[in-house]
């Protein structure tokens, strides 16, 4: 770990001069910061601290959205009541996220900012060659082991896996990712890899996030995120599914749903084919996990993660039937 | 002289003798942070070395480019392969001489990605760790070997010793009515001990000083005595506290001997913590395995014929042998039976001792086999096991001393509702959750060596005991503790216990299981000879107050002196010690038979393993055994794999502290479900790379991962193993978790895995 300096941003607007100098980076919960620190991969000339900026931490939910602070805890939102209430996928995804003891310092916007668990990207004495890290180095994870890799929104530079569990719900209810004024759709936040994958945000240098809103909805509050994986608990996703559901009022016919997938894509993935395949029709199992496989329409394995590609269709089946009562 | 046995009062919690549930003396130390660990121990002057490790699997390095680390603030030394004091040979912890040549702590030959090649000294660890950043290599790479798996890899080295037969296996196979022939395999594993490695070290002249986390201070005092050509005695290994070993603290390693000759050269005190990652190639972690087994049976489930051949990997270097056939060879009654071992030598760190080294894959091969075969022929696996039932040590021919396994799987049965189970694959389930349950024997051997201890009654009626044996959790300060208690006569909360430092008397290796037996036995020895010669001046001496009364015996209970019928009124030792005048009473003691207390032989018995005794040795088979029954829960469409419930019996003999030993078997049982279904070293063959060095990719079981485990004793005093009558007890509870669980997913899924860890992938 590099010697860095350190300031205490006591204004946004400070935080934000200070961000924009290239080499200095932001400090939220601290929680990936310090990991990437020890691992040599983020060195940062000044570290910017804004954990003690006002207002930011905030959690409030009424019937047209939830408004969370930036600095707000992981743990935080996913014990809020009305989250729970209004947005169980939500809290659900940040209840089974990471650790207790990181949950209690990671924030909201520190977690869609986490990097890629890819050990190559991780290994930079060993593996000099990353496109995320030197733009066209090239991609050691190809030609690797790609257990863990994406098999969805993959390039020819990176094949990394985007870790999160949150970002997956977020993806699914439409949320808004506020950099101050300016405001971005979560999905669109997060970018493909294509030629650039060292460019993994919609996010200029010098923006801060604020607070994400995520709009409420029926499908929203019928909603559930079911993580799979080997260890029980503190262990990324194998494959992941935020799934939220509206009935017609004959309680059978899907008149809204939303599905997002985490743990096999290099982003947070929203399954739209599979929500155009439910949609007006009567929930059914065989036609839940015909539809779920179109997701994988288009996937490319590396053996090692060919899993993946059977294991996530059937996560959307489990967590649609869930939420339509079926299973 | 007549002792009368002190009064005790067995079964209750805070019972102080031994065979009573004390909880953990040191507990309080460590659960308020209070404990200081072996590299915590603050010292004057001191600076901080961090390595830097090879980036390729083989080769040479060519050049190091030093420049800008030497330029960066605070840096006072860098060692390289061309600058780094070349040490002597040193012993082998079998008494063999060392490797020829010198020993390089930083080798210019790369052997495996991961290797110490270059060391930073700085005056703090933030600058060491900076400038070892700048360090840049280069090397001349040569072609490498990954893994097992590498079709470079071959067949591997033949290790005769490792040959066990009898009868015609071969024929025997042939000729059986029911045949089965798999292979099993096992990954590398690594011990990950939440404290890593790390050492202190500090010359004055010619003494050397190391603060360093050990499983053998005198083993690796010695290490660093040859390394260094200097006397034994100029060595201090102090290690109080030991946060988890489970086999990799037990020998000196390359990053201790680069500390000790970076303190020399520098003249200040060096410490050298070991980073997580680095842990991963600092020290070996058990050898990846593989083995064939054949059983032959008749049709109603008799074992005809065992046919095992086996293969380990190990390094370049050094040769590491996981023993395959050392659970085969005991487990069943067989009247053919053959195994080999080859071991392949790979572009890896040397492998070393990783909880129960041997019998946990062994027992994975077999368990996971007569299971195989159970099915094969329609037989309840608990069944075909006391079928098989070994009366007496089928490969020794010799009686067991103790073998409690029938009532392992009896009580275990029991307790687990084992009756209930349906018999057919995929039979039992709960919605999309497939049931499966699963049993698995395992048996550990008791090893022996003789131990030394010192035991002092103090003026002020406590006592202590000291022992260079260490603690690293399993409760060594307790139970020593408890045996002084109960022979002295003197309460619990009166006796210290010194521990883990090379100029206490000496103890062998806290390895094998065996320390426990071994250093109750030498401070049992002690302690009576104290109480002896304690009952001897109050008999005798002229200023005792029992003089006068020409008894024969005395009482000590409580710290009190009692006469037998109340002759006269009780006395404190304090106060006792007080008329007599006497500031202590000091008696050390040694479990060396009389032909061994020569100054070498003693030595050689607490610096190597060479007295070890043999589990066989003495007429009678000395093991361990247990009996594992698992319930998992496999979700159908995911291929995730749950223990949701597991029972255990087990046969350790006399447990010296029942709370301490099902603490040390939970722990077994867990590190067995994370070996069972997470641990797997990944390596990249390009580069044999351990690529999930870290303990947020190297999986071990956490909490969410473990049911309640339910663990019984079935044990008896064992005389014939130990004095007091315990066997073993760390390494026992992990060996057969593994098959238990591979058994009861194949009982839920009808699928075989025979490859760990059984990740989802494997099930789907």
């Amino acid at each position: 770990m590099k010697n860095f300096s350190y300031l205490r941003a006591h204004s946004a607007d400070e935080a934000r001069k200070a961000a924009a100098l290239a080499g200095n980076m932001v400090l939220a919960g601290g929680t990936t910061l310090l990991d990437l620190a020890k691992c040599g991969i983020a060195e940062p000339d000044t570290v910017v601290d804004i954990t003690h900026l006002a207002g930011l931490d905030g959690i409030e939910v009424d019937e047209t959205q939830a408004s969370i602070g930036a600095l707000a805890r992981m743990s935080a939102v996913a014990d809020h009541p009305a989250i729970q209430k209004a947005f169980p996928a939500v809290a659900e995804s940040l209840a089974l996220a990471a650790s207790a003891q990181i949950r209690n310092m990671a924030t909201i916007g520190g977690n869609l900012l986490q990097r890629t668990r890819c050990s190559y990207f991780r290994d930079a004495a060993v593996f000099p060659a990353c496109n995320k890290r030197h733009p066209g180095s090239g991609c050691s994870a190809l030609g690797g082991v790609t257990r863990n890799h994406a098999v969805l929104g993959t390039s020819d530079a990176c094949i990394a896996g985007y870790p999160g569990d949150l970002a997956v719900a977020l993806v699914a209810f439409d949320a808004i990712v506020h950099l101050g004024e300016r405001q971005v759709a979560v999905d669109d936040f997060f970018q493909l890899p294509g030629n650039t994958p060292d460019r993994e945000h919609a996010f200029e240098r010098g923006e801060i996030i604020t607070a994400v809103t995520i709009p409420a909805s029926a499908a929203a509050r019928r909603s559930t995120y079911i993580k799979v994986r080997d260890r029980q608990s503190y262990e990324f996703a194998a494959a992941s599914a935020a799934v939220g559901l509206e009935l017609e009022a004959d309680g059978t016919t899907v008149r809204d749903i939303r599905i997002a997938l985490g743990g096999v894509a290099t982003k947070p993935w929203r399954a739209r084919t599979v929500e155009a395949a439910l949609i007006g029709k009567v929930l059914e199992p065989e036609l839940v996990r015909k539809a779920s496989l179109l997701v994988m329409e288009g996937a490319i394995d590396h053996g090692a993660n060919h899993y993946k590609i059977d294991l996530a269709p059937r996560v959307i089946t489990r967590a649609v039937l869930k939420m339509g009562g079926l299973a | 002289m007549t002792f009368v046995t002190p009064k005790s009062k067995h079964g209750d919690a805070s019972d102080g003798n031994l065979g009573g549930r004390l909880s953990r003396i040191d507990g309080p130390e460590k659960i308020t942070g209070r404990a200081t660990y072996a590299i915590e121990h603050q010292i004057e002057g001191l600076v901080y070395a961090v390595t830097v490790q090879s980036t390729i699997a083989a080769g040479t390095v060519k050049s190091v480019d030093s420049k800008a680390a030497e330029a960066s603030p605070g840096v006072l030394l860098v060692l390289t392969p061309d600058n780094i004091t070349h040490l002597k040979s040193a012993t082998t912890w079998a008494g063999t001489p060392g490797p020829e040549g010198p020993f390089l702590a930083l080798p210019k030959t790369v052997r495996f990605n991961g290797q110490h090649v270059v060391a930073v000294v700085a005056e703090t660890l933030e600058q060491a760790t900076a400038a070892a950043a700048l360090i840049k290599v280069s090397y001349e790479e040569t072609e490498h070997v990954y893994g097992l798996e590498d079709p470079k890899a071959g067949e591997g080295v033949p290790i005769d010793p490792m040959t066990k037969s009898w009868g015609d296996a071969e024929t025997a196979f042939a000729e059986a009515p029911v045949r089965i022939e798999q292979e099993y395999k096992t990954p590398r594993e690594y011990n990950v001990a939440i404290e890593p490695h790390g050492i202190i070290a500090q010359w004055e002249g010619d003494k050397l000083t190391l603060w360093e986390p050990s499983q053998w201070v005198d083993g690796m005092a010695r290490s660093y005595a040859e390394w260094f050509g200097i006397p034994f005695e100029n060595v201090r290994m102090i290690s109080p506290y030991i946060g988890g070993g489970f086999g990799s603290k037990a020998l000196s390693l390359p990053h201790g001997a680069v500390a000790a000759i970076a303190a020399r050269m520098l003249g200040k005190p060096v410490k050298l913590a070991v980073t997580r990652p680095q842990t991963f190639t600092a020290y070996g972690g058990r050898p990846a395995t593989r083995q064939t087994l054949a059983l032959g049976a008749t049709k109603e489930g008799k074992l005809l014929s065992i046919i095992q051949h086996g293969v380990n990997e190990t390094s370049k270097l050094g040769m590491a042998v996981e023993p395959l056939g050392s659970v085969t060879a005991i487990m069943y009654a067989v009247p053919n039976f053959s195994s080999r071992q080859n071991v392949i030598p790979l572009n890896t760190v040397t492998p070393g001792a990783l909880r129960a080294p041997g019998e946990n894959p062994s027992a994975f091969g077999i368990e996971s086999a007569i299971d195989e075969l159970a099915y094969e022929i329609g037989m309840d696996p608990l069944e075909i096991r006391l079928l098989n039932y070994a009366e007496e040590d089928p490969h020794a021919k010799i009686p067991w001393s103790t073998r409690q396994l029938r009532e392992a799987f009896a009580e275990g049965a029991k307790a687990f509702g084992w009756s209930k189970r349906t018999p057919a694959p995929r039979s039992m389930r709960d919605g999309n959750q497939l049931i499966g349950w699963g049993v698995a024997a395992g048996t550990y051997p008791v090893r022996r060596t003789p131990g030394e201890a010192l035991v002092r009654i103090l003026a002020d009626g406590t006592a202590e005991v000291a022992s260079s044996s260490i603690d690293m959790g399993q409760g060594t300060y307790t139970i020593l503790a408890q045996t002084a208690a109960e022979v002295l006569g003197i309460p619990v909360d009166r006796i210290r216990v010194k521990l883990g430092d090379s100029a206490l008397p000496r103890a062998p290796v806290a390895g094998g299981s065996q320390l426990a037996n071994l250093m109750t036995g030498a401070v049992h020895k002690a302690a009576l000879a104290a109480r002896e010669e304690l009952i001897g001046l109050a008999l005798n001496h002229p200023n005792s107050p029992f003089l006068d009364l020409q008894l024969n015996t005395l009482t000590i209970a409580d710290g009190t002196i009692s006469t037998p019928r109340g002759e006269r009124a009780d006395i404190s030792i304090a106060d006792f010690m007080q008329h007599i005048g006497q500031e202590k009473i000091e008696t050390l003691r040694d479990t060396l038979p009389e032909e061994k207390k020569n100054t070498v032989d003693r030595y050689n018995n607490f610096t190597t393993m060479m007295a070890m005794k043999s589990p066989t040795e003495g007429g009678y088979s000395l093991h361990s055994w247990c009996a594992h029954f698992v319930e998992v829960r496999v979700d159908e469409d995911f291929g995730t794999v749950r223990v949701s419930r597991m029972v255990s019996a087990l046969d350790s003999g006399r447990l010296y502290n029942p709370k301490l030993a099902e603490s040390q078997w939970r722990g077994g049982i867990i590190m067995g479900i994370g070996q069972a279904l997470l641990e797997e070293g990944i390596i990249d063959p390009r580069n044999a790379r351990v690529i999930n060095n870290n303990l947020g990719d190297y999986l071990v079981a956490t909490n969410a991962d473990i049911p309640d485990l339910q663990v019984i004793s079935v044990g008896i005093p064992d005389h014939h193993a130990s004095v007091l009558g315990g066997k073993a007890v760390g390494e026992l509870p992990i060996v057969g978790v593994a098959p238990a669980i591979a058994n009861a997913v194949f009982h839920a899924t009808g699928k075989r895995i025979r490859d760990l860890p059984i990740t989802l992938d494997k099930i789907l």
